[in-house]
C-alpha cells in the first residue's frame, strides 16, 4: 500500500475515475493541493476568472461530452461563487463534482478566516455532498461522488475538504466497488406497466409524445426515434430536450412551451394521450397546471420516482431508464398511421407556422440565427444566455444530434453563456462552438475571456446586442403597461473589450453585414467576437403568458409584424 | 402495560397525518437533510423521532407528516432520494401501535397533591419527582391520553412539558427493517439447524 498526503489522494482518484481537466482557482487552504497539482500531468488545471465560472465550465463540459465536469473552489467566498453554477447544474440535472477547500479540522465551526458552511449552504441543490474529516476517505469518496454524479438522474456533487485532511498522509486504498444502500437507481422499468403503456399507446387515436433533457442524458435519440416511427406518434420536446428527437424528421414538430410553437403547444392541448419521456412537466414547459388539457392521458416514463405524479396525475407511471424502457415499449406498440391527427397538427403549422421569419430591412435577431444555422450547416454546438435570445437560439436553428444546445433551462441562469461555451470547446476540441450571449448576460462573466486566450480556444461569441434586458423588456411592455424600468443597460464597447482582451472582434450594423461576419469569424481559427447589433425592440413569438394555459398560446401582434 | 388498552394505539387516526418511518444511515448531517428537504418542499413536520435501530449503523426516524401540506406518495420520494435514506415505509394505512412519552412539571401543595396524584393513577403515570411544591409525571400512550392528561393537569399549573413526538410499530409480522443479507457462514449455520433462510424469514419487511 502506498502512502500519500490527501492532496495526492484526491488528485490521484479523480484520475482514476477518468477525469482529465479541472475549472479551478486557488486560494488559501486549497493550496496543499496546487502545491502537489504538477505531479499529476494528465490533469489539465484550466484557471479560471471568477468560480462561479468554474462550475458553468465544468457544466458546459458536461454537458457537451456526457462526462462528469469538475471544478474547485478555495473555502468561504470561493465556495460561495460555485453556488449558482452548482445550483444551474442542479435544476437541469447534470453531473458536475464541485470541490471546496475548508478550514482545518481543529477550525471547523469556529468562524475563521475564509469559513463558510459550504456542505450545508449546498445541500438542498447537490445531489449529495460530503464533508471528509480523514484522508483516507478521500479515495471511496470520489468513487462515491463520480456514481452518483453520473448514474440514475445525474446531478452535482459536492466534496468539501479541510486544508489539513489535504496534507495528512495515510494508505491509500483504492475501492473495488461502490455500494450504497440508499442508492440504487432503478433501470429496467417494470414490464406489466410497459405493456400497459403500449396498450394506452395502441388505443390512442390523438398521441403525441413529449420528451425532455432525459433523452440526451440517457443517450436514447435511437431508440426515441425508432417508438416515434414504429407507431408514427409525432414528437415534441421540452426546451431542454431540444436536439433529444432530430428536429428536421418529418414527425418534429418542435418545442412546447413558455415560448414553444404555435402548432407544439396545440397539439400538447389536443392529445388524448401524452407520452412523457424523462421530462418533469415544469410550469414553463406546461402553462398553467390546472389549464392543461383536462382529459388527456398521461404515461410518465422518467428514471427519478419522484417526478412521477408531482405535479400532474400520472395513468401510466414508468420509473425506468429511457435507453432500457424505450425499447420494450416500441416492441409491444403496434404500427399505426394517425393520418388525421397529423395532418391536424399539420394544418395548425401551416395557419400558425411560429418559424417563419418575415421579411425586414432590420437586423432581426431571428435572422441572424437562421443565417448562423445555415452558414454552419446545423453542425455547430450553441451555447446560450438567458432571455430573448436563447429562445430564438431554440426556435431557428434546428438541432439534429443530442447535446447541440446547451442552455441553462431551469435555474435561467444569466451569464452562463461564456463560462459554458468555454467548458463545451474543452470537450469538444476541433468542433465548432457558438456562445449566443445576451448583451446583458454576457457582462456578468465577460471576465473569462481571458480564458480563451490563455487556453487558445476558439470559441466565436455572438453578442444579440439589443441595449436591453430584453426578456425583461418585452415583459413590462406587455404586462406592465410599458413603464419601462432598469432595462435599458448602457454598455462598453464590446469590439474594443475583446480586443483589450487580445481577442479578434467583428461588428455587424445592417442585415447585411450578418453573412460576412459570420463568413470571416467561422474563417479564423481562434476566437472570435462579434457585436450584432440587432433591431432592439423586437419580442419573442409565440407567448404563453404567465398563468395562462398552453391553449391560450399569443402569435405576435399584427401591429408588431408591422414594424 | 401501560396505556388503557390493547386496541388504544390502532383507534383510528386522524385523516390529515401520515406516518412515514425512514431508516437511515447514521451519519452526521442526516438530520440536517430530512428537515431541510421537509422545509424546502413544504411538507409540515408534526414530529419527528429518532434513534438507534435493530441495525448497527442505521437509526429509525419516525415523522409524522401533516397530509394537507403533503401528499404522502411525494414525502416517501423525496426521502428516497436522499442518498442516506435506506428505506420508507408508509404506516399510514397499517394497523400499528403509535406511543408517545411525555414529563410533565405539575405545580402542587400539600392540600392538591392527593388529587393529582390520583389523577395520575388513572392515566397510569408514573411519579417520577417530588418536590414540595411541584411534582414531574410520566406518561406514555397514544396521544390522546397524554392530551387527557394534560388538559387534568392545566387547572393546577403546568410548569412545564416536554414530549417525545409519536413512535410507531406495525402489528404483527410487518417490520420496517432493512435485511442485510446473511454472510454465507452464518446461513450455512441456520440452514444445518433446519431454519430457513434470508428471504423467508417470518418476519417480512414489505
Ligand atoms: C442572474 C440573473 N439575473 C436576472 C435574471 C432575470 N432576467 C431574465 S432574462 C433577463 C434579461 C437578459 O438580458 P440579455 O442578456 O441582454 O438578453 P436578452 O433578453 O436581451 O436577449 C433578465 C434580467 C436572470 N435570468 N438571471
Ligand atoms: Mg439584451
Amino acid at each position: 500500500m502506498t502512502r500519500m498526503t490527501g492532496a495526492q489522494m484526491l488528485l490521484d482518484s479523480l484520475q482514476r475515475e477518468g477525469v482529465d481537466t479541472i475549472f479551478g482557482y486557488p486560494g488559501g487552504v486549497v493550496l496543499p493541493l496546487y502545491d502537489t497539482l504538477p505531479e499529476f500531468p494528465g490533469l489539465h488545471h484550466i484557471l479560471v476568472r471568477h468560480e462561479q465560472a468554474a462550475a458553468h465550465m465544468a457544466d458546459g463540459y458536461a454537458r457537451a461530452s456526457g462526462r462528469m465536469g469538475v471544478c474547485l473552489g478555495t473555502s468561504g467566498p470561493g465556495a460561495t461563487n460555485l453556488v449558482t453554477g452548482i445550483c444551474t447544474s442542479w435544476m437541469d440535472s447534470t453531473p458536475v463534482l464541485a470541490i471546496t477547500g475548508n478550514v482545518a479540522r481543529t477550525l471547523l465551526g469556529k468562524d475563521g478566516f475564509q469559513e463558510a458552511d459550504i456542505t450545508g449552504i449546498t445541500q438542498p441543490i447537490t445531489k449529495h455532498n460530503y464533508l471528509v474529516m480523514n484522508s483516507r476517505e478521500i479515495p471511496l469518496t470520489v468513487r462515491e461522488a463520480k456514481h452518483i454524479a453520473t448514474t440514475g438522474r445525474p446531478g452535482p456533487v459536492l466534496i468539501d475538504i479541510p486544508k489539513d485532511v489535504f496534507q495528512e498522509q495515510d494508505r491509500f486504498e483504492w475501492p473495488e466497488q461502490v455500494s450504497l444502500r440508499g442508492y440504487k437507481p432503478t433501470l429496467e422499468g417494470h414490464a406489466g406497466m410497459i405493456r400497459r403503456a403500449a396498450e394506452l399507446i395502441n388505443q390512442a387515436k390523438r398521441p403525441i409524445i413529449i420528451s425532455g433533457h432525459g433523452i440526451i442524458w440517457g443517450d436514447a435519440q435511437k431508440e426515441l426515434v425508432e417508438l416515434a416511427e414504429k407507431a408514427n406518434i409525432p414528437v415534441i420536446t421540452t426546451f431542454l430536450g431540444i436536439s433529444g428527437f432530430p428536429e428536421l424528421h418529418p414527425l418534429s414538430y418542435g418545442f412546447l412551451g413558455m415560448h414553444g410553437m404555435y402548432y407544439a403547444n396545440m397539439a400538447a392541448d389536443e392529445a388524448d394521450l401524452v407520452v412523457a419521456i424523462g421530462m418533469r412537466f415544469d410550469d414553463r414547459a406546461m402553462g398553467r397546471f390546472n389549464a392543461f388539457n383536462p382529459g388527456v392521458k398521461i404515461v410518465h416514463i422518467d428514471i427519478d420516482p419522484a417526478e412521477i405524479g408531482k405535479n400532474f396525475p400520472t395513468a401510466v407511471p414508468i420509473v425506468g431508464d429511457a435507453k432500457h424502457v424505450l425499447p420494450k415499449l416500441t416492441e409491444h406498440v403496434h404500427e399505426r398511421e394517425h393520418k388525421e391527427w397529423i395532418r391536424w397538427i399539420d394544418h395548425v403549422r401551416e395557419e400558425h407556422p411560429s418559424l417563419e421569419i418575415r421579411e425586414s430591412r432590420r437586423m432581426l435577431p431571428q435572422y441572424v440565427v437562421r443565417t448562423l444555422y445555415e452558414e454552419t450547416s446545423g453542425n455547430a454546438t450553441i451555447v446560450t444566455g438567458v432571455g430573448q435570445h436563447q429562445m430564438w437560439a431554440g426556435q431557428h436553428y434546428f438541432y439534429n444530434r443530442p447535446r447541440q444546445l446547451i442552455s441553462s433551462g431551469g435555474l435561467g441562469t444569466m451569464g452562463f453563456e461564456l463560462p459554458a461555451a468555454i467548458g463545451a470547446q474543452v470537450a469538444l476540441p476541433g468542433q465548432e462552438v457558438w456562445a449566443i450571449c445576451g448583451d446583458a448576460g454576457f457582462q456578468m462573466t465577460l471576465q473569462e475571456m481571458a480564458v480563451l486566450v490563455d487556453q487558445r480556444l476558439p470559441v466565436k461569441i455572438a453578442i444579440f446586442n439589443n441595449g436591453y434586458l430584453g426578456m425583461v423588456r418585452q415583459w413590462q411592455q406587455l404586462f406592465y403597461d410599458k413603464n419601462f424600468v432598469s432595462v435599458a443597460v448602457t454598455q462598453p464597447d464590446f469590439v474594443k473589450l475583446a480586443e483589450a482582451y487580445g481577442i479578434k472582434a467583428l461588428r455587424a450594423e445592417t442585415k447585411s453585414d450578418v453573412q460576412s461576419v459570420i463568413q470571416e469569424a467561422r474563417d479564423f481559427p481562434g476566437p472570435v467576437l462579434i457585436d450584432f447589433q440587432i433591431d432592439q425592440e423586437e419580442n419573442v413569438w409565440p407567448m404563453v403568458p404567465a398563468g395562462a394555459a398552453l391553449s391560450e398560446t399569443i402569435e405576435a401582434p399584427a401591429e408588431e409584424v408591422a414594424r | 402495560m401501560t396505556g388503557l388498552g390493547p386496541s388504544n394505539g390502532s383507534r383510528p387516526r386522524s385523516r390529515r397525518q401520515h406516518i412515514v418511518v425512514a431508516i437511515v444511515e447514521d451519519k452526521p448531517g442526516v438530520l440536517m437533510r430530512v428537515a431541510s428537504l421537509f422545509r424546502r418542499r413544504g411538507f409540515n413536520i408534526e414530529s419527528l423521532t429518532v434513534g438507534h435501530s435493530e441495525a448497527p449503523g442505521l437509526s429509525r426516524m419516525t415523522i409524522v407528516v401533516d397530509g394537507e401540506s403533503a401528499p404522502v406518495e411525494q414525502v416517501e420520494k423525496q426521502l428516497y432520494k436522499l442518498i442516506d435514506v435506506v428505506k420508507v415505509s408508509d404506516l399510514s394505512q397499517e394497523d400499528l401501535i403509535a406511543r408517545e412519552l411525555a414529563m410533565i412539571k405539575v405545580r402542587c401543595n400539600n392540600l392538591n397533591r392527593h388529587e393529582l396524584l390520583e389523577i395520575a393513577n388513572v392515566f397510569r403515570a408514573d411519579v417520577i419527582d417530588i418536590a414540595s411544591n411541584s411534582l414531574i409525571l410520566q406518561v406514555v400512550g397514544y396521544e390522546d391520553k397524554i392530551n387527557g392528561l394534560i388538559k387534568m393537569c392545566e387547572p393546577y399549573g403546568v410548569r412545564e412539558m416536554s414530549r417525545t413526538g409519536r413512535m410507531a410499530m406495525a402489528r404483527g409480522t410487518k417490520t420496517t427493517t432493512v435485511h442485510e443479507a446473511e454472510p454465507p457462514k452464518i446461513a450455512q449455520i441456520h440452514a444445518s439447524q433446519g431454519r430457513r433462510v434470508e428471504g423467508e424469514l417470518p418476519f417480512s419487511s414489505d
